[in-house]
């Protein structure tokens, strides 16, 4: 009985529009979070010139490229967090449609 | 002499005063874990912020706030790069894990693998990759432990130090189960913020308050180098102590994939109601962990102005630079403050080790295993898990009394985090995304994840003199060897993989249809 429902949420479009707009978010962002990241021990071993160079008082890139790394965390947490938000009202809608409690 | 004491009492009261509130909250916690779920998960009705703060409790070992602190002190910049990793991989937690997990498991990791492949083998093998990582880990909290209590409180001899670590994690686990565990992390969690941001504020005080001061007084940091030579480096300076970036690519790498895939952090998230819940919690746990990594600027590189290199190295050494700034800006007073926060952050977090540790022998191994997924008396699931707590705390206590207190243990836990990284998330993320995927792709990927990451550690720089393997953590080769074997393990296999279960793991992963819901006491 519950897999029949499983079987027929999975072919509604809401489903797949859902799993459309998750995948569509998490991969990019996965992504550029780890592209970002591994910019940070690269430039502080191979370009180390670039890292030493004082941007503001005796704060160097070093510290600030260091420093933005919470922030991108933070950013993109929020930006999670915010889409998210559409992506339960969606999942109610579609469990209420299959006759599921979505509080359930 | 009479200052010696007076100081170690007044630390001795304050740990005290730490273990008698968190006993009375096992008391407690005791008389209300009825049931399964009560003890595995504490009911599944810990709130947002309550399981925010208690994975940051659990997170934050005394390794990230003593060491941390220590390494900025010693050699400046290099020391911060730990801090951003240790933030960074939440970001792998939040997007990938904690939902899909909160949804499809119950209590363990393990759960979301059984549900359609195979679950003996997959159970088993999961089993023994978190009881590897659980005890890597605790061994190495555990050996610290009886460093640090040895120099925070002395006349505490080592030994005395790791049983009373082990005793207490122990009755935590044993009588308060997962409620009570949680209790003890979020006390630590809220203890280590104050004690940090009191700190920070203290630091900054000595330059009035000035950033732009502050940061000058980093650039010229003078130490006696190897041959008695006096050193003036800038401390904001990356690469004083990494001279080989690809350590720092490796160690990166185990972080950023690691986090998302140790045991005793993922069971965090069956303590909440829904995958809404637990996605709540990971966004606060995050801004206290970033809040909290970020303060290591005041107090790691304010050890390193205000007390200095020199100063700390013969001061107790790398562990102790936080604990000594606090005596220097804050007095005996703060200093034993700073200590029972460092003693309260070991115990959350092998506490935290013990519980994840017992409920995947309980649940995984006993239960789903040997006994074909049934009690064969009701309550023998929570029995075991507390038999294993006990013998889990011995063996961790013994292990480490026998390695003694100069054993350098640090490498265990950049070996746990390469296991979690190389064994558990591949293997996970292709359990919850992956069509195709057999349980011989998961027992390949979970076995060669394992057995990769301790061997390479064991040809590495911290085991031979000429290593074959150049890299301290085994991360950079691991984890693509964990992912060639979960593939080609599927690849290989002529299972058929059961669409229907496939199906059914997608829409619950997605929406929550079907997931374990919260219990009343």
């Amino acid at each position: 009985m519950k897999d029949k429902i499983s079987e027929r949420i999975s072919k509604d479009p809401e489903f797949v529009s859902l799993v459309r707009n998750k995948a569509g978010l998490i991969v990019p962002a996965t992504l550029f979070f780890i592209v970002y990241y591994f910019a940070l021990p690269v430039g502080a071993g191979w370009f180390p010139e670039l890292m030493q160079k004082e941007v503001w008082g005796k704060v160097n890139v070093a510290y600030l490229f260091a420093l933005s790394q919470f922030f991108m965390t933070w950013g993109l947490a929020f930006l999670y967090v915010w889409a998210a938000a559409g992506w339960d009202r969606q999942e109610h809608r579609l469990l209420r449609k299959f006759g599921a409690d979505p509080k359930e | 002499m009479i200052a010696i004491v007076d100081q170690a009492n007044t630390a001795l009261w304050m740990f005290l005063a730490f273990v008698a509130a968190t006993l009375v909250i096992t008391f407690f916690s005791a008389r209300q874990s009825k049931g399964a779920s009560a003890y595995f998960a504490a009911g599944r009705r810990i709130t947002g912020w309550q399981n925010g703060l208690a994975i940051a409790g659990d997170y934050m070992s005394a390794a990230s706030f003593l060491g941390i602190a220590g390494m900025i002190a010693m050699n400046g910049y290099d020391g911060f790069l730990y801090s951003v990793g240790f933030l960074v991989a939440y970001l792998t937690v939040l997007f990938l894990v904690a939902e899909p997990l909160r949804n499809t498991g119950k209590y363990t990791m393990a759960d979301v693998l059984a549900f359609r492949l195979s679950p003996k083998p997959v159970r088993a093998v999961a089993s023994v990759s978190t009881l590897t990582v659980s005890l890597f880990y605790m061994i190495a909290q555990m050996v610290g432990a009886g460093v640090l209590v040895r120099q925070l409180i002395p006349g505490i001899p080592y030994e005395a130090a790791v049983i009373g670590v082990g005793v207490l994690m122990v009755v935590y686990v044993v009588f308060g189960g997962m409620l009570a565990t949680t209790w003890v992390q979020i006390i630590k969690a809220v203890l280590l913020i104050s004690g940090s941001l009191f700190l920070s504020y203290l630091v900054l005080q000595k330059f009035n308050f000035r950033l732009g001061e502050f940061f000058a007084s980093l650039t010229a940091i003078s130490s006696t180098g190897p041959s008695g030579e006096t050193v003036t480096r800038n401390f904001l300076h990356p690469g004083l102590i990494f001279k080989n970036p690809w350590d720092q690519i490796s160690l990166g790498m185990a972080l950023l994939f690691g986090t998302a895939g140790l045991p005793h952090i993922l069971i965090r998230f069956y303590t909440v109601p829904d995958a809404k819940t637990a996605r709540v919690s990971v966004v606060w746990a995050m801004l206290i962990i970033g809040a909290f990594y970020i303060m290591t600027t005041f107090f790691g590189f304010g050890a390193a102005s205000l007390l200095g290199p020199d100063y700390v190295r013969v001061n107790g050494g790398t562990n102790m630079a936080a604990p000594e700034l606090a005596r220097l800006l804050g007095g005996e007073v703060f200093f034993a403050f700073i200590s029972a926060v460092a003693f309260a952050t070991i115990l959350a977090v092998v506490a935290g080790l013990t519980i994840g540790a017992s409920t995947s022998f309980a649940h995984d191994f006993f239960v789903n295993v040997i006994h074909h997924g049934r009690e064969s008396r009701p309550g023998e699931e929570v029995k075991v898990a507390r038999i294993t707590a006990f013998v889990v705390g011995a063996a961790s206590m013994g292990v480490a009394i026998l390695l003694g207190p100069s054993v350098n243990v640090a490498f265990l836990v950049g070996l746990a985090f390469a296991v979690a990284a190389s064994a558990n998330l591949p293997v996970m993320l292709a359990s919850l995304f992956w069509k195709r995927f057999t349980t011989a792709g998961a027992v390949w990927g979970l076995g060669t994840g394992l057995v990769s990451s301790i061997g390479l550690i064991l040809v590495s720089p911290d085991f031979m003199k000429d290593p074959i393997f150049p890299l301290k953590n085994p991360a950079l080769l691991s984890i693509p060897l964990g992912l060639l074997a979960t593939w080609l393990g599927t690849v290989l296999s002529k299972e058929q993989p059961s669409e229907e279960r496939f199906v059914e793991l997608t829409v619950r992963a997605q929406t929550g249809l079907g997931a374990e819901k919260a219990t009343d006491h």
